[in-house]
């Protein structure tokens, strides 16, 4: 009688197996391992299909089941947690022949796994314009930007990634035409509900400056020498989407 | 249990109806896993739920009946749910779903031996020192005939309770697809399942598998509870009196007043089996 670690062993290498006649012992032959299988596939499936709903309205069902059932096979979940099941998703997604040509995959899937991110990270305040009131410039360049636990961003070099994804989320009409160059985006949960908003490049490297601990004036500098011609209108911007928790090291 | 007759499975779906929800000894469980969270919507509904009707966390994914000790990130999720929504009952079932680092959600069967039953015992013990408080263990759905068991599930169930202190959760569901499946008695098993242990009892809907029909039944939840599966309950509790009953549904759910009437029918049941017990 082989002990419970062996037979856990022989039960899962016949789950990954894939049916169809080649079991490789008489358990997977019993009609009953099938519904073992169908489960495990179907949960996992199910799962990167509620978390990458975006994804999966552009490739379409059959597509993104083989997508899908792929990526499972690869990287089975770790943790019972199924809501963040799929980190991986879009790198696999970049390395997948049956998408290779559709380049813009990866980064809509990113923006798919920032929405869940962003839905399930921790309660915190948000700050708001008043929570900078009484600030000298000065001040303000003393301080640091602490990021609200939800906030997530991205810079897109080539490709209007953020305005594919939205309009998809948003249910707009597709056949607009596209400007066809690069964005930076914002997802973030400023109240009860996950918001996303499309930021110029260099607020999006400021954010990526706050994030790493920097001071704002640091942040700043970091910002400006990536030459952009925005005016600063972005920082507030930035606040009232929701991007920070708060700010210390106030003088 | 005082004071939750029967509830259902609480699904995102349901969260504004469950909210106004005001039958009496009415309940909600939830799966554990969908809530080990940090934060945001989905922890608020649930808080706001809990804060009008009590709760019942259901754990699919400790693996108790595994080789390996119980997860420890699993356990520390679990344990701050049981903290911060204090529940009226907690459970688990009777196992396996990791192995080797990976996590398969499904229900995994195993050989009843005295080395599982060590390993269970040990594992649901981690699980209560880490929560303070006693769970209620689930018996499975079967679909596969194993070698080697040396216990029958009834007994190891039993030994279980009494080594861990532990209380079971009876599926009525899963008591009929696993005999049907296995061409054993359902009645034999309700008759003789040890009640005194029993906290909460399951009822939901099954299929027939879309290849084998009849012969393979699924615990599918996807469906009303079948006639078969409602008369088992009846059988039971004649016996044992009432006890907190849930009517899951995980899959096409329908309008929150079609499975509320399932649930007032479990309801009926248990008021009629207490006036009956008086």
């Amino acid at each position: 009688m082989p002990g419970l670690w062996d037979f856990q062993a022989g039960f899962t290498r016949e789950l990954w197996s894939r049916g169809g006649g080649s079991s490789t012992s008489a358990l997977g032959d019993q009609p009953g391992f099938s519904v073992y299988r169908n489960t495990v596939m179907t949960g996992c499936v199910d799962a990167l299909a509620a978390n990458y709903p975006t994804v999966r309205q552009l490739i379409g069902v059959a597509c993104f089941n083989d997508a899908a059932t792929a990526f499972v096979q690869e990287f089975p979940p770790s943790s019972g947690v199924l809501a963040d099941y799929g980190r991986g998703f879009a790198n696999f997604l970049s390395s997948l022949a049956a998408v290779a040509e559709l380049e813009y995959l990866p980064g809509v899937a990113m923006l798919d796994r920032f929405w869940t991110e962003a839905h399930i990270a921790a309660d915190d305040k948000v700050l708001k314009a008043t929570g900078l009131a009484g600030l000298t410039p000065e001040g303000l360049s003393q301080t640091c930007f602490v990021l609200h636990p939800a906030a997530r961003w991205q810079t897109f070099e080539t490709m209007p990634i953020y305005t594919l994804w939205q309009r998809h989320r948003d249910g707009l009409p597709l056949d607009a035409e596209l400007d066809w160059r690069g964005e930076s985006a914002l997802v973030t949960r400023p109240a009860s509900a996950v918001a996303w908003t499309a930021i110029p490049h260099v607020a999006a490297v400021f954010l990526s400056s706050c994030a790493s601990g920097k001071r704002s004036d640091e942040a700043m500098e970091d910002a400006f020498a990536t030459g952009g011609a925005e005016d600063g209108s972005w920082l507030p911007a930035l606040i009232h989407a929701g991007a920070f928790a708060r700010i210390e090291g106030r003088p | 249990m005082a004071g939750l007759t029967a509830g259902i499975g609480l699904k995102p779906e349901y969260y504004d109806d469950a909210l106004r929800c005001r039958s009496f000894g009415m309940w909600f469980e939830v799966h554990a896993e969908n809530y080990m969270i940090e934060g945001g919507p989905r922890r608020n509904w649930l808080e706001a739920v809990r804060r009008e009707h009590p709760l019942s966390l259901h754990g699919v994914s400790l693996s108790l009946a595994g080789s390996e000790p119980v997860d420890p990130i699993a356990l520390a999720g679990l344990a701050r749910l049981v903290r911060e929504l204090e529940p009226a009952l907690v459970s688990e079932h009777l196992a396996w779903s990791r192995f080797d680092g990976s996590y398969f959600p499904d229900l995994f069967p195993f050989p009843r031996t005295a080395e599982a039953l060590r390993q269970v015992c040990a594992n649901v013990s981690r699980v209560q020192d880490a929560i303070g408080r006693p769970i209620a263990i689930e018996n499975p759905s079967q679909y596969l005939v194993l070698e080697g068991h040396e216990f029958e599930e009834i007994e190891f169930l039993t030994h279980l309770a009494r080594r861990t202190g532990c209380a079971l959760l009876l599926d009525i569901n899963n008591v009929f697809v696993s005999a049907r499946n296995a061409g054993t008695s359902a009645e034999r098993y309700v008759d003789t399942f040890p009640a005194d242990h029993v906290v909460e009892v399951h009822l939901a809907g099954h299929r027939p598998d879309p290849t084998y029909g009849q012969r393979l039944l699924i615990d599918s939840h996807d469906a009303a509870v079948a006639p078969e599966v409602w008369s088992l309950f009846g059988r039971f509790v004649a016996r044992a009196g009432p006890r907190p009953t849930l009517v899951e549904r995980d899959a096409e759910l329908p309008a929150f007043d079609v499975l509320m009437a399932e649930r007032d029918q479990a309801d009926r049941q248990l008021f009629l089996s207490q006036v009956k017990a008086a």
